[in-house]
C-alpha cells in the first residue's frame, strides 16, 4: 500500500509548493476533476514571455495535488513555449509511480489546467489521457 | 470487539460465496473484498450459465421468427419479464417493460409521460437526495416544458424532511419522483407514504427503485407508487438491462418512446398505430441473452428470499457503522443503520476519499469514492466527495475487519 503513495508525493501534498494565487496573474485558469470533484487554479505571471511566478490552489486528493506541485516547480523560469511541451510523460515521470487508469485524471488534473490557461480554453486540445486498458 | 450484533442464522453466506465465481479472485495478491455493490453487484454462476446456455442452444431473434430457435428464445425471454412482473408483484406481465437500465427508464418516462402531461408552471418535486439519473431528465424536462423542479430537503439525518411534504405539495403538482433508498446515505425513504400525500393532489408518483428491489422485498401494490425503474446489473443480473414497472391505464395512454421494429402494430407509408403493452416500448431488438439472464438473477434472489437478504445487510451495515465509529477521525454520513439499507459513506481524517480508495485497492478492497452521481447533495453535506462501502448478501463481517484495518493503514501513510 506505501509504495503508492511515496515520500516524495506525501511530500509535496503535506507542503505544496506555491500554493496561493497572485494578485495580477497573466493566465489564471481553474478546471474540475468530474470523477472526485477535485478543483484547481493555476496562476501564472509572465515577463518577456517567461513564468515569472507560478501558484496554484485548490482542493483534491494527494496524486491531483502533489502533481500540481511538482509541475508549478517545472515551469518556474520557464518560456511558454517550453510550458507548452511539458507533457503527460513528464507529469508520470516525476510522480515516479504507476498511475492507474482511473487514476490518471487526477495525475493530469494540474497539467490539463495549466495547458489550458496557456493556450486558451478554445485553442487547446486535449490529449489522449487514455491509457491502454490491459488485463 | 464488543460489538453485541447478533448475526441472523437464516444466511449460510459461505454457501452462498461459492455461487460466485468472482469472488474466488485475488487482487494485488490478496482475496477480493468487494463493497461496491451499489455501484454493480457480481454475478452467480446461475446467471452467467443461463446466458451461456442460450448462445450456444438456442440463439435467434426474438418475436419475429418462426422457426424452432426464435420460439425458444421468445419463451425465455418473456418468461423472464413474468418473473420479474411477479418478483414485484405486479398485476400483469404488460405492466413491465424492458429497458437498458433505471436511467433510460427514468428518460423513457421524461419523454412519453412527461413531454405529454406536464405543462407551463407546473412543478416537478423530487429530493435533495436524488441519482443524477432521476434528477437530470426532469431538470431538461423542466426546461422544455417551462415548469419547476422543487426538491424535499434532507434534514441533517440524511432522511426527508417530511415534515415540509405538505408545504411542497399543491395543485400545481404534476409529478413527485423520488429514490426508493439513497445510493450515497442508504437512507430508505417512506415512500408509500409520499406515494398516498402526492396522490391527494392529484400528481403522478415515480419511484427510482435502483437500490431497492436488489435489496429488500418490493411490492408496487403495497407501494402505490405510478410507476418504478430498476437495473438488473445491481441484482446478481446482467448489465445493459433493466425494467420499468408502470400502472397499465397510464402505459395505455403513452406515446411510445422509441420508434422502430417490434413497437408498431401496423406501419404504412403515411404513418403507424402501436403494438401492445409491454412492446409499444420496446423498439428494436433487445438484450436477449441480458433478459434472459435477467430472469435467472430473479430466480436466484427469489431461492434466497429478499426478507432474508435485508436483514442480513442490516446486520452488515450495523456492524459496520459500529465498527468505523471506533476509528479515531471517522466521519459517517446518513442515519441510523435501522433506517438504511447496506450503504455506508463515510470520511477519514482529511484523507481524500480517491486516496482512500487507492490505498484500500492494493488491499485488494474495492470501495467507491467520489460523489456517487449525487453531485447536489455532496454540496448539501458539504463534502467534494466520500468513500462509500456498499454491501450485498455475499459480504461478510471479516470483509468490514479489513476495511477497517485499511483504513488504519491508511491513516499511518498519511499519519493522521
Ligand atoms: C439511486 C440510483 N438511481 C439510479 C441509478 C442509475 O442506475 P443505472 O446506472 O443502472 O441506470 C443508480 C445507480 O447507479 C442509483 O444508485
Amino acid at each position: 500500500m506505501e509504495d503508492l503513495y511515496r515520500e516524495n508525493i506525501l511530500d509535496h501534498f503535506r507542503n505544496p509548493r506555491n500554493f496561493g494565487t497572485l494578485e495580477h496573474p497573466d493566465f489564471s485558469h481553474e478546471e474540475h476533476n468530474p470523477l472526485c470533484g477535485d478543483k484547481l487554479r493555476i496562476d501564472l505571471q509572465v515577463d518577456d514571455d517567461r513564468v515569472t511566478a507560478v501558484r496554484f490552489s485548490g482542493k483534491g486528493c494527494a496524486i491531483s495535488q502533489a502533481s500540481a506541485s511538482m509541475l508549478t516547480e517545472m515551469v518556474e523560469g520557464k518560456t511558454l513555449e517550453e510550458v507548452k511541451s511539458i507533457d503527460k510523460q513528464d507529469i508520470l515521470d516525476a510522480l515516479g509511480i504507476p498511475i492507474s487508469y482511473v487514476r490518471i485524471k487526477c495525475a493530469l488534473l494540474g497539467l490539463k489546467t495549466l495547458k489550458a490557461g496557456v493556450y486558451g480554453v478554445q485553442t487547446w486540445v486535449e490529449e489522449d489521457n487514455e491509457q491502454d486498458i490491459g488485463w | 470487539m464488543a460489538i453485541e450484533i447478533l448475526k441472523p442464522a437464516t444466511l449460510n453466506v459461505e454457501a452462498i460465496r461459492l455461487d460466485f465465481p468472482i469472488l474466488a479472485r485475488k487482487v494485488n495478491d490478496q482475496p477480493l473484498v468487494y463493497l461496491d455493490n451499489a455501484a454493480t453487484s457480481q454475478k452467480p454462476d446461475s446467471v452467467i450459465q443461463s446466458m451461456d446456455f442460450y448462445y450456444r442452444n438456442y440463439n435467434a431473434n426474438v418475436h419475429r421468427g418462426i422457426h424452432r430457435l426464435s420460439e425458444e428464445a421468445t419463451l425465455g425471454y418473456e418468461r423472464s419479464r413474468a418473473r420479474i412482473a411477479n418478483f414485484i408483484g405486479a398485476r400483469s406481465n404488460k405492466e413491465v417493460i424492458f429497458t437498458r437500465n433505471t436511467t433510460e427508464g427514468l428518460n423513457l418516462l421524461a419523454y412519453t409521460w412527461g413531454e405529454s402531461n406536464i405543462r407551463q408552471g407546473e412543478e416537478i418535486l423530487l429530493t435533495e437526495m436524488e441519482h443524477h439519473s432521476n434528477l437530470v431528465p426532469w431538470q431538461r424536462l423542466a426546461k422544455r416544458k417551462g415548469a419547476r423542479v422543487r426538491y424535499i430537503p434532507v434534514d441533517d439525518q440524511g432522511c426527508l424532511r417530511m415534515d415540509l411534504l405538505d408545504e411542497l405539495l399543491g395543485p400545481q403538482t404534476r409529478l413527485v419522483s423520488v429514490t426508493h433508498m439513497s445510493n450515497v446515505l442508504g437512507t430508505i425513504n417512506p415512500v408509500a407514504e409520499i406515494a398516498t400525500r402526492a396522490h391527494a393532489v392529484g400528481a403522478v408518483v415515480i419511484v427510482d427503485a435502483a437500490q431497492s428491489v436488489p435489496h429488500f422485498p418490493v411490492n408496487v401494490r403495497e407501494l402505490g407508487a405510478d410507476f418504478l425503474a430498476f437495473s438488473s446489473h445491481k441484482m446478481c443480473g446482467p448489465t445493459g438491462i433493466g425494467a420499468l414497472w408502470g400502472r397499465r391505464d397510464l402505459l395505455e395512454a403513452m406515446e411510445p418512446f422509441m420508434g422502430g421494429g417490434d413497437m408498431i402494430r401496423e406501419v404504412t407509408y403515411e404513418g403507424a398505430t402501436w403494438n401492445d403493452l409491454p412492446w409499444k416500448f420496446e423498439a428494436g431488438t433487445p438484450g436477449i441473452a441480458e433478459g434472459i439472464g435477467f430472469g435467472a438473477a430473479v430466480d436466484y434472489l427469489s431461492g434466497i428470499g429478499m426478507e432474508k437478504v435485508h436483514a442480513y445487510e442490516q446486520y452488515l451495515v450495523s456492524y459496520a457503522i459500529e465498527m468505523l465509529r471506533s476509528v479515531p477521525g471517522v466521519v459517517i454520513y446518513g442515519p441510523e443503520a435501522a433506517l438504511r439499507g447496506g450503504v455506508v459513506a463515510f470520511n477519514v481524517d482529511a484523507i481524500h476519499p480517491h486516496d482512500l480508495a487507492s490505498m484500500l485497492d492494493r488491499e485488494g478492497i474495492a470501495i467507491r469514492a467520489g460523489h456517487h452521481c449525487a453531485m447536489p447533495l455532496a454540496g448539501r453535506l458539504n463534502v467534494a466527495a466520500t468513500a462509500r462501502a456498499s454491501f450485498y448478501f455475499y459480504n461478510t463481517t471479516e470483509e468490514i475487519d479489513r476495511l477497517v484495518a485499511g483504513l488504519y493503514t491508511a491513516k499511518k501513510v498519511f499519519k493522521f
